[in-house]
């Protein structure tokens, strides 16, 4: 951290975001056209604060925490916008710089602990190894370092298991070992990206709690990318919903979830089959699937699946863009139903049948 | 809306009339790992041991538990994908456990099986045509009409366009893979389907058709299903009983509501604290039962109770001698409460685990619509 240089100085800001991304997009070009895996978006994260990204494979939640990584350098994509991480904007940092940052300052957890740990070497060195390119330290005092994250993750005789391999490791003891590699600099922002959808329940409950500990601790700032809903209600403080690529809406997790005023938001928490309840009727899906990121549909992303679109005068939702704007101080919706209609739908067609 | 009133009166299977589907004491032991290249000593890998259930006609019976309990490898045995240690299958009354390929073949027409991969269970090579006719041609059938007529006619009631009909699996999505296999296992009209995590694959709005999909067709043709799901939420929702497995065993079995709101055994317990909710003001009063350690190995599994290495109850509430009878004695899945089998020595009814407020003692009976 010490040794990256400061690329762009950012204007200072009250109530300074540890996180803060501007307008963010990538964009893949392909031989079939430009595909805009994502497409202007803006959010930030303060220390001590878990961040979820809610949506469907192909919404773009983990092409933002790759370029969050500057993971797209030196590939063909096209990276605009700003990520600003304690005043470097690391759209323009190099590779050389990005290096700095990664492990130190910023970190990832996978979805596939087994996949991401490397077969060979065992996992002890393995996290050392993050340890030492990032401090000047022997290669004991490492191996102690290590140790120490693994007890703290909870693997049980961390000393005796530092040499094993991967394979070695239960599918939970594998994503400890991930978050002990990803913690032991620990970073001022963890990017977790569907830390716990390989996962069991039971072995879910435990790593979200490890990572809610760890945050306490640390005061980092966390990301967590998710599909399920439920994980989001559980742990996380503010909720990004993304969809083809854009963030359609975006608020404090109560407000999201007890005011939620989007149509795809709707449609998410109607077609989730909740254990909480007993089965009134069916599930209500939403019609259709995904848009293609090449042919983003014109106006409202959203505008194929929404069956509220008849409700916006002169087919506004087919011929212009809405902006995400605010519905409370906090909480902001990319609609064109005028707020007042959006809650009296919620009330009478949306509220009854969750 | 129209599937609740027809799926409910399936619920209550009438006690009198025989099962479709018994499994009694069913076992698979999987040659243990051998140590030398020589010698294969090594212990067998208890994947199902002593596993009893039946399904009736029209009935979905959901299989839970965590990855490595055995019930994939329960759905396997039960359509005779892979040939039981021991125990008997019996379907329709008949015990098909020992039943040759070839005297099985007139059976598989009842018994079909949907995958959790829609990837990798579609020969890529294939057209939507050829795979979902296969059944046809293996069983010697002529649908009225022709099999590209039947197979067309498939392919619209699971919501693909029958023009697709010469198109190859890749040109689908992931949702879309799933009903070409559903058409698959239509084709003869089972009476029973074994869905290995039909929709775990899927994204949650596709999830939400597959799932609307498979209830309406259970009530147009009055399926029964063997529910296979890791999602205990999916599983309230489709299911009239639900079996909860872990280490080859059912730890507890009984009919939805019971299982969900007053849940007996431990472990039951512990999993459905564990499933978050997607509500915060519930989920902030909810009591979270983390489990510690791993799954024991199911080549030597622990003596007596199989969960007492990792019961919560065990740890912090029995008393010494509690502890001696579950270390050494086996429980038995048996009867603790009307149509509520636990395999627990030291049984209890919670009935806060799911909103975090305790909720009136469910009791089987007559379900209310």
């Amino acid at each position: 951290m010490s040794t990256a240089q400061p690329v762009t100085v950012r204007p200072p800001l009250s109530g300074e975001p540890f996180l803060s991304v501007e307008d963010l997009k990538v964009h893949f070009p392909t031989d079939d056209g430009l595909v805009k895996s994502v497409d202007g978006l803006t959010f930030s994260v303060r220390p001590g604060e878990i961040v979820g990204i809610v949506g469907e494979s192909g919404s773009g939640k983990s092409v933002t925490a790759q370029a969050i990584l500057g993971l797209h350098k030196g590939s063909r994509a096209q990276v605009s916008g700003h990520i600003w991480l304690g005043g470097r904007d690391l759209v323009a940092a190099t590779e050389n710089e990005m290096r700095q940052v990664r492990g130190d300052d910023v970190a990832m957890i996978f979805q596939d602990p087994l996949s991401s740990l490397h077969p060979f070497y065992s996992v002890g060195d393995q996290i050392a190894e993050a340890y030492r390119v990032h401090n000047k330290v022997s290669a004991k005092d490492a191996r102690t370092r290590t140790v120490e994250m693994l007890e703290k993750v909870g693997i049980p005789n961390a000393s005796s298991r530092y040499d094993d391999s991967p394979h070695q490791f239960s599918g939970g003891m594998r994503q400890r070992a991930m978050i002990a590699m990803a913690l032991i600099c620990k970073p001022r922002l963890l990017i977790a990206d569907e830390p716990t959808t390989a996962l069991d329940v039971t072995v879910q409950a435990q790593i979200l709690e490890l990572i809610k500990e760890l945050r306490d601790e640390l005061d980092s700032a966390v990301i967590l990318i998710t599909h399920d809903l439920g994980v989001v209600a559980e742990t996380c403080d503010q909720v990004v919903v993304m969809y083809g690529g854009q963030c359609v809406e975006k608020g404090p997790v109560d407000q999201l979830f007890d005011q939620p005023e989007m149509p795809y938001t709707w449609g998410l928490l109607g077609s989730m089959p909740r254990m909480d309840r007993v089965r009134a009727t069916r599930l209500l899906p939403i019609a259709g699937s995904p848009p293609s990121l090449i042919n983003v549909p014109k106006g409202c992303v959203f505008n194929p699946r929404c069956r509220y679109s008849d409700r916006v005068e002169g087919r506004k939702c087919f011929t212009v863009h809405p902006a995400l704007e605010p519905s409370t101080p906090e909480h902001e919706v990319r609609c064109h139903i005028p707020p007042a209609e959006r809650q009296q739908i919620l009330l009478t067609e949306i509220r009854p049948n969750l | 809306m129209t599937t609740t009133a027809p799926s409910s009166a399936a619920a209550q299977p009438a006690t009198s009339s025989a099962p479709l589907l018994e499994v009694t004491d069913v076992q698979k032991w999987f040659p243990g790992r051998s140590k030398g290249l020589l010698s294969r000593t090594g212990n067998p890998v208890k994947a199902v041991d002593g596993v009893s259930f039946t399904v009736h006609e029209g009935e979905t019976l959901g299989l839970v538990g965590e990855s490595g309990c055995g019930k994939s490898t329960t759905g396997r045995v039960v359509s005779k994908l892979i040939e039981p240690t021991g125990g008997a299958i019996r379907f329709q009354g008949r015990d098909i456990s020992g039943l040759s390929r070839r005297a099985m073949r007139p059976l598989r027409r009842e018994v079909q099986m949907i995958f959790q991969d829609p990837y990798s269970s579609l020969n890529p090579r294939q057209t939507i045509g050829t795979i979902v006719g296969t059944p046809f041609r293996i069983q010697g059938q002529k649908p009225e009409g022709g099999v590209k007529k039947a197979v067309q006619g498939l392919m619209e009631r699971v919501g693909l366009n029958p023009e697709h009909y010469n198109r190859y699996p890749h040109e689908f999505s992931g949702g879309q893979r799933q009903r070409i296999g559903i058409a698959r296992a239509l084709a003869l009209r089972p009476k029973l389907i074994v869905c290995d995590e039909p929709v775990s694959a899927l994204d949650v709005s596709v999830q939400a058709q597959v799932v609307n999909l498979l209830e309406d067709l259970q009530s147009e043709f009055g399926l029964a299903y063997v529910f296979i799901a890791h999602d205990l939420s999916v599983v309230r929702h489709i299911s009239d009983r639900v079996a909860v497995m872990y280490l080859g065993k059912i730890m507890e079995i009984t009919d939805r509501d019971s299982l969900y709101e007053s849940p007996m055994h431990p472990y039951t317990h512990a999993l459905l604290s564990a499933v978050p909710i997607p509500d915060p003001a519930v989920e902030s009063r909810r009591e979270r039962i983390l489990l510690t350690g791993d799954l024991p190995s199911p080549s030597s599994p622990p003596s007596g109770c199989v969960f007492h290495t990792r019961c919560p109850k065990y740890r912090t509430e029995l008393s010494d001698s509690q502890r001696e009878h579950c270390r050494t004695t086996q429980p038995v899945l048996e009867e603790k409460r009307p149509g509520h089998q636990v395999y627990c020595h030291f049984p209890q009814v919670r009935t806060d685990l799911i909103d975090g407020q305790p909720g009136p003692v469910r009791t089987t009976g007559p379900k209310t619509a």
